[in-house]
């Protein structure tokens, strides 16, 4: 129920809604309940809705950590 | 799929599993439960547990909204959807949960009930816009993640005027639920269950932040550490948890920092506080009733209760008196320790919505859990042979 996926924002539209991709399916969403959405941020999408904003820096971050958690076995 | 594909690194994920193994004390008992049905999901799915030492054990936890809804609940839905000139619209996941004697909402639609399936509260409003004709009801149902869609689709009822909208609230909050399974009997004395850590939710966390759980962490002395849904997120969490048994320490972390933040969404919050309040009790399917664990509409939004404006009133229903589901919700029992388990329940033919939910425990163990079994079991048949 709380699945939802990372989609790129494509289009900035009225009414707080946005064009998204994933993987070349694009979807019209709603925008409402973030804030200064830019196209080309990945948004959390769940049921219609982008939930929150993906931070770029600490996804990699995230994924530095994971590859050197693994390193030191 | 950016963020997805690099989480689910298999490489990785050995790497990881390998420093849980090294780090996780062999005289020690690491047994931590996983709150969301979405994680439950990825640790089958992916076999997260076979990585894991024998004495780093995953418990299943009851945040799987379909499986928690209580049958009365569910029976009150297919009540309203058979009104006539009422449109149900429903998530999917909720079409073939099993009400009593054998009823669902798919087989009210087959026998002539108007339910629709949605993906979105933007789809239910649609309809209520286009068919005025119509009473539209939205069965809304799920946690914090959940919850802001439904707010912003009653906030636009408002505004649009819409009066033939209204939604049955189901809507429940994962912290209240936590602490009521901290404070069940067979955590607090029987000592049936233990738990020495949580991971803590992924897109609830989104919306809710990291403040919630502290309350945990101190006054329970439990890490919680809020996870991504993803398999490497997932074994992050746990060696982030077994490092903070073997400190000593009783944290809430956060391993999900790429989407949740200390205070979370604060516009959803806002948005959810403006149309919802607290109900002082709900009845969980498995926990019992539970205090502020669930919400219902301000007296401003009454107007779009579909309870009152149907006068619907939960009626005592029982669950099959076979059927697990609800200590399996708690973590007392395994799938497999359901005698309906695999034999008259599957997710083709569920007796329980543990098994309908693919973030189920049972639906997860059915589709990937049994398989392991049977391969580990295999050479102890041959033995006894």
């Amino acid at each position: 129920m709380c699945l939802a996926i990372p989609v790129q924002v494509s289009e900035i539209l009225p009414d707080d809604m946005a064009k998204v991709s994933l993987d070349g399916v694009t979807k019209t969403i709603s925008t409402a309940l973030v804030e200064d959405l830019k196209v080309g941020d990945y948004v959390v999408l769940h049921v219609g809705y982008a939930l929150a904003k993906i931070d770029p820096e600490e996804a990699e971050r995230t994924l530095a950590l994971l590859a050197s958690a693994g390193v030191a076995a | 799929m950016k963020y997805v594909d690099e989480y689910r690194d298999g490489r990785l994920a050995k790497g990881i599993a390998a420093t849980i193994v090294r780090e996780a004390d062999p005289q020690r008992l690491y047994h931590f439960m996983e709150f969301c049905g979405g994680h439950t999901h990825a640790i089958s799915r992916y076999g997260l547990e076979d990585l894991l030492p024998e004495n780093v054990r995953m418990i299943h936890g009851p945040g799987c909204p379909v499986c928690v809804l209580p049958i009365a609940r569910l029976e009150m839905a297919i009540e309203c959807a058979q009104r006539p000139n009422v449109t149900l619209c429903t998530y999917g996941d909720l079409m073939r949960v099993p009400g009593s004697h054998g009823s669902s909402l798919l087989k009210a639609k087959a026998a002539g009930a108007d339910i629709r399936m949605i993906y979105s509260t933007l789809d239910a409003i649609r309809i209520a816009e286009r068919e005025p004709n119509r009473e539209v009801v939205f069965f809304a149902i799920g946690f914090e993640t959940t919850t802001p869609p439904t707010a912003l689709a009653i906030r636009a009822a408002a505004k649009k005027k819409l009066a033939n909208f209204s939604i049955l609230c189901n809507h429940v909050l994962t912290p209240a639920a936590i602490q009521s399974i901290l404070q069940s009997p067979e955590v607090r004395e029987l000592g049936s269950v233990r738990i020495d850590g949580f991971i803590g939710p992924a897109h609830v966390s989104t919306v809710i932040g990291l403040q919630p759980y502290r309350f945990f962490a101190e006054e329970f002395q439990k890490p919680v550490v809020v996870a991504g849904f993803e398999p490497l997120d997932v074994a992050q969490a746990i060696l982030m948890l077994v490092r903070q048994i073997n400190e000593g320490r009783h944290e809430v972390e956060n391993q999900y920092v790429r989407a949740v933040t200390e205070f979370g969404n604060e516009k959803a919050q806002a948005e959810v506080a403006e149309v919802f309040e607290l109900r002082e009790s709900f009845e969980w399917r498995g926990l019992g009733q539970v205090p502020y664990g669930a919400l219902r509409l301000r007296p401003a939004y009454q107007g779009f209760d579909a309870e009152k404006r149907f006068a619907l009133v939960a009626k005592p229903a029982e669950d099959n008196p076979a059927c697990e589901c609800g200590a399996i919700l708690r973590g007392v029992k395994k799938p497999r320790d359901c005698k309906l388990f695999g034999t008259v329940c599957t997710p083709d033919t569920p007796m329980g919505s543990c098994m309908v939910s693919p973030e189920g425990a049972c639906s997860a163990h059915w589709t990937y859990g049994r398989f392991r079994e049977t391969t580990k079991a295999a050479p102890q048949r041959r033995s006894v042979a």
